[in-house]
């Protein structure tokens, strides 16, 4: 197992290679229940094979004893012994399911006292849009994120339900129409990761990922700068148009968000986004995805 | 009109992939039937099999039919494994996402509702009266009436592969994309009605199961007396007649949504998918014990048979049963613990979750003392049940793994969970109901199952099953989530490619077992088991021939103690004599009945019909099911006898063989 995870450390992808509190504190946890369990996981796994090969019908050194059908012992032991895994297991579920609510906000990087960024997720067939309330931006398929400052995820759907996960910067959330969910993240090292949606959602769902570019709080203002300097703006009008199906998107941005699109959104003032118009599926069935600098 | 939504355009003569599969598969069936009409065993088929309402022969009928869609799911299994092994680095592979996504969604579909189901009510069927010391089930005519419906929505499934489209929306259809509004094609429709169908003849058959094991056990069969097997076969039957009426009324509400505009898990107007996500869990995660706990079963039969032994901890086990199939229904809400629920909700159902272990790890505890002290052997059941012992642990493990809601943050709907589940699933109920298969397949034909085959289909499945199951739960650490059609992210395609060559040494395991069979057929004679105990087992199954008659026993069999027929075998060893010839008396047995499978004709009708909005034909159907119910009702013959003398003739002809039995066991000593 250790060495399952020394191998599966290597991608960018992958959740044991934390970028941040979130997915380290998550991780940490992994570890600690898989060690809890393997104590008794490993000796179980090598006393069958042991029994079974010392008990075997040709070797005449060990006793057979048809009777030895039942003992007050080793019931007393049996019994506890997964009763004490579970008890000592329970703890760390519940004090780690406190710890990671997604709900719960994350601190600011030590040194750090930026207040969070908030960022609105709407998942669509089959991209994902990002409003920058506090900046008046939007982007599609690309999240640019400071790093060291904690991020408030408030996500909805504006069709069926998704996922919103960033392996590496910790836990997952389901987008669903007509509800909000959030999520505290934040992420501590510059570079480029992987985001995706791991709930499945349509034919388009396998090109529902998009990157996440974690950069410096300087750098995050040049982004913001160059995103108003150009773009489509994201009305009512302009939601309507992305929120056709569509696969495959490239990233873009929008120059100027809507405020109180998310909500409009969440509320269904925004009506649900509409589904393919007949059933056979295929490329031909979806309207045809909108024109889009 | 007149054949609603159907017309030409449902056949997919643009996808050659499921054409030329029907096609194949049309062919194979189509030479079947004419080799059937030219051999003139119609007849036969007819009065000793599609009409019989003896519980062995459906229990036998279960199983085949469970053996050929595992093959299905598994064909499936083979494609969406290639599909993702090559659809990499831009490439799209040779299945667009239309199909693939049917693909995903059949291949989980067929496995649980008409692979893995079938198999272990099949053995339920077939075992269950035979340990109890009875003649046949409570109902014998419902049961061949839950067998033709599990039949016919196996049946409707495999239609939509050439008329129309299968669900695209995963093998549970997560509303709302399983709504018309995002599924507006018939896919749903054919999941919807062949699962309602399929999941009546289902609950019925936990009905029957449930009473036959509460009430008709043979005289001084306590319930403490009954084997493990049929401990478990009640847990799981108890939960089947809690849980799936749960999947009727939830399938039953995204109907009325699909049909007439309900809102009960739509976007708008006020409906809920997180109601539809919990109420499917409500039954989907009792549905996983239904599976795992008659395995569970199996093992415990195979581990005491071929340890020697009876098995250890016996109430401890019947305790650990009962404490799984309760606490299986606290605990469904860890299959959304991403959906953003509260922490005390969250740690709540994880506890709950991690809680099953004990269960669990109490059984596995007491498999391993049985084989202590025991004289194992390891003919191909045993090599089952060991390595179920090694692997189910790891599964158990990454499975409690998941329920750690922090863990499953990170790898819910992951490549982990895949491999976890099939850890379980394969390693657990696959294996179990191969074990079981061999194991019990001398009792059902009379010959035994060839050994080296058994070993050779064994060892492939074994390998490839750790190669394809490991490399999964690698990928899904890395984050690799599951249903996808391409793949994007490099790292990932090595862990594709090993989860492949998996596959390819599984084939190499099912070809195996396939031969096995064959060579085993034509190699019956020098397989026989003429004493009806190929195993020297310990319950009532092996005291009967093998087949045993249609009524099982001449005589019901008295029952002293727990481990039945190793008592009799013991004393008489001991004694040097069998029991004394019983006074033979004529036997009262249900007669055969076409119900069953008329009623699954009308059924397969129906399902059909609605699909499509052939509201006449749906209404034809409505109609014959009824008047079949009310010929069946109104029938003036019920029962047939039979013969004192049969019965004597057959049980001379067993008696005959156990006394030879006790002459090789002349000098024997009963062990102290």
């Amino acid at each position: 197992m250790a060495l399952l995870a020394a191998v599966s450390g290597c991608a960018p992808t992958s959740v044991l290679a934390p970028e941040g509190p979130v997915a380290a504190a998550n991780r940490q946890i992994l570890f600690n229940s898989l060690a809890i369990m393997l104590a008794i996981v490993v000796p179980t796994i090598i006393a069958t094979l042991a029994f079974a090969w010392w008990f075997r019908a040709g070797n005449s050194k060990a006793r057979y004893q048809p009777h030895f059908v039942y003992s007050g012992k080793i019931e007393l032991i049996v019994w506890s012994i997964p009763i004490m895994i579970i008890l000592f297991l329970g703890g760390v579920i519940w004090v780690g399911s406190h710890d990671q609510d997604p709900r719960r906000p994350v601190a600011a990087a030590p040194g750090q006292t930026t207040p969070p960024l908030e960022v609105q997720v709407v998942s669509l067939d089959w991209k994902w849009l990002f409003i920058y309330p506090g900046q008046g931006i939007a982007t599609v398929n690309r999240l640019v994120l400071p790093v060291g400052r904690p991020v408030r995820f408030r996500l909805t759907s504006a069709s069926v339900m998704n996922t919103f996960f960033v392996p590496r910067l910790g836990s997952m959330i389901y987008t669903m129409n007509g509800m909000e969910t959030q999520l505290n993240l934040r992420a501590d090292r510059v570079g480029r990761i992987w985001g995706q949606s791991s709930h499945y959602s349509g034919d388009g769902f396998s090109d529902m990922n998009f990157a996440v570019d974690t950069v410096s709080a300087a750098d995050f203002d040049r982004f913001v700068g160059t995103v108003r300097g150009g773009g489509p703006v994201l009305d009512v009008p302009g939601y309507a148009a992305l929120a056709r199906q569509s696969l495959d998107v490239h990233p873009f941005s929008y120059r100027a968000a809507q405020p109180g699109l998310f909500d409009a959104i969440v509320s269904q003032q925004l009506k649900p986004s509409a589904g393919p118009q007949e059933g056979r599926g295929g490329p031909q069935v979806s309207p045809k995805p909108p024109e889009m600098g | 009109m007149m054949l609603g939504k159907l017309d030409w355009s449902a056949i997919p003569f643009d996808q050659p992939i499921p054409l030329v599969a029907a096609g194949t598969v049309g062919l194979i069936g189509l030479a079947t039937l004419v080799w059937i009409t030219r051999k003139g065993h119609w007849p036969y088929l007819w009065k000793e099999w599609i009409t019989s309402v003896d519980h062995k022969r459906i229990g036998v009928m279960y199983t085949t039919l469970a053996l050929v869609m595992l093959i299905r799911g598994f064909v499936d299994a083979i494609m969406m494994r290639t599909q993702q092994s090559i659809a990499t680095g831009g490439a799209q592979g040779y299945l667009p996402p239309e199909h693939y996504d049917q693909l995903f969604s059949a291949h989980g579909t067929i496995m649980i509702f008409f692979g893995a189901m079938p198999f272990i009510v099949g053995l339920m069927n077939f075992v269950v009266p035979l340990q109890l010391g009875v003649r046949d089930v409570a109902f014998p005519t419902l049961n061949s009436v839950s067998f033709w419906l599990t039949a016919a929505g196996a049946l409707l499934v495999n239609m939509s592969l050439v008329i129309g489209e299968f669900a695209r929306t995963g093998w549970l259809p997560y509303a709302p994309l399983s709504e018309t509004s995002y599924s507006p094609g018939v896919g749903v429709d054919y999941y919807l009605w062949a699962i309602q169908i399929a999941g009546v003849g289902t609950l019925m058959s936990g009905v029957n199961l449930v009473t036959t094991i509460l009430k008709m056990r043979a005289p001084g069969m306590s319930y403490l007396r009954m084997p493990m097997f049929c401990w478990t076969a009640l847990g799981s039957n108890m939960l089947i007649v809690a849980a799936f009426p749960i999947l009727t009324a939830t399938l039953a509400m995204l109907t009325l949504d699909r049909y007439f505009g309900f809102h009960f898990f739509t976007n708008d107007a006020g409906g809920n998918m997180m109601m539809f996500m919990n109420l499917i869990w409500a039954w989907g995660h009792p549905e996983v014990y239904i599976l795992i706990l008659p395995a569970f079963g199996i093992f415990s039969e195979i581990f005491s048979t071929f340890s020697g032994k009876p098995l250890f901890g016996y109430r401890s086990m019947v305790a650990a049963t009962l404490f799984i199939v309760v606490v299986s229904f606290t605990v469904w809400l860890h299959h959304f613990f991403t959906m953003g629920a509260g922490a005390d909700v969250n740690a709540a159902f994880g506890i709950a979750t991690s809680v099953i272990a004990v269960g669990t790890g109490v059984k596995v505890f007491n498999w391993l003392f049985t084989m202590y002290g025991g004289r194992v052997r390891f003919p191909t059941p045993m090599l089952w049940s060991l390595a179920f012992m090694v692997v189910f642990v790891i599964g158990g493990m990454t499975g409690v793994l998941l329920a750690v809601p922090p863990a499953d943050f990170m790898l819910h709907n992951s490549l982990f969970l895949v491999a976890h589940f099939h850890n379980v699933i394969v390693g657990g109920v696959v294996f179990g109901a191969f074990a079981g298969y061999t194991y019990w397949f001398p009792k059902a034909f009379g010959f035994r199952l060839d050994e080296t085959w058994g070993k050779r289909a064994f060892w492939p499945s074994l390998i490839g099953f750790t190669l394809t199951f490991g490399a999964l739960y690698v990928v899904g650490l890395e984050g690799m989530t599951r249903r996808l059609q391409h793949v994007e992210v490099e790292e990932w395609v090595p862990w594709l490619h090993v989860a492949l060559a998996g596959v390819g040494f599984m084939l190499v395991g099912v070809v195996a077992q396939v031969i096995q069979l064959v060579v085993s057929i034509r190699n019956r004679e020098a397989l026989r088991d003429t004493t009806g105990d190929p195993w020297d087992g310990r319950s009532l199954e092996w005291s009967t021939a093998s087949p045993p008659p249609h009524f099982n026993f001449a005589v019901l069999p008295d029952v002293h103690g727990e481990e039945v027929y190793w008592g009799i075998k013991q004393k008489a060893i001991e004694s040097q004599q069998l029991a004394e010839a019983p006074a033979y008396e004529h036997i009262v047995m249900p007669r055969n009945s076409a119900t069953g499978v008329v009623t699954a004709f009308f059924a397969t009708a129906i399902g059909f019909a609605l699909i499509w909005h052939i509201w006449w034909l749906a209404g034809l159907g409505f109609v014959g099911a009824y008047a079949t119910f009310v010929v069946f009702a109104w029938r003036k013959e019920e029962e047939y006898e039979v013969p004192a003398d049969e019965v004597r003739e057959a049980d001379h002809a067993r008696r005959a063989a156990r006394e030879a039995w006790l002459a090789q066991h002349r000098d024997e000593q009963v062990p102290a």
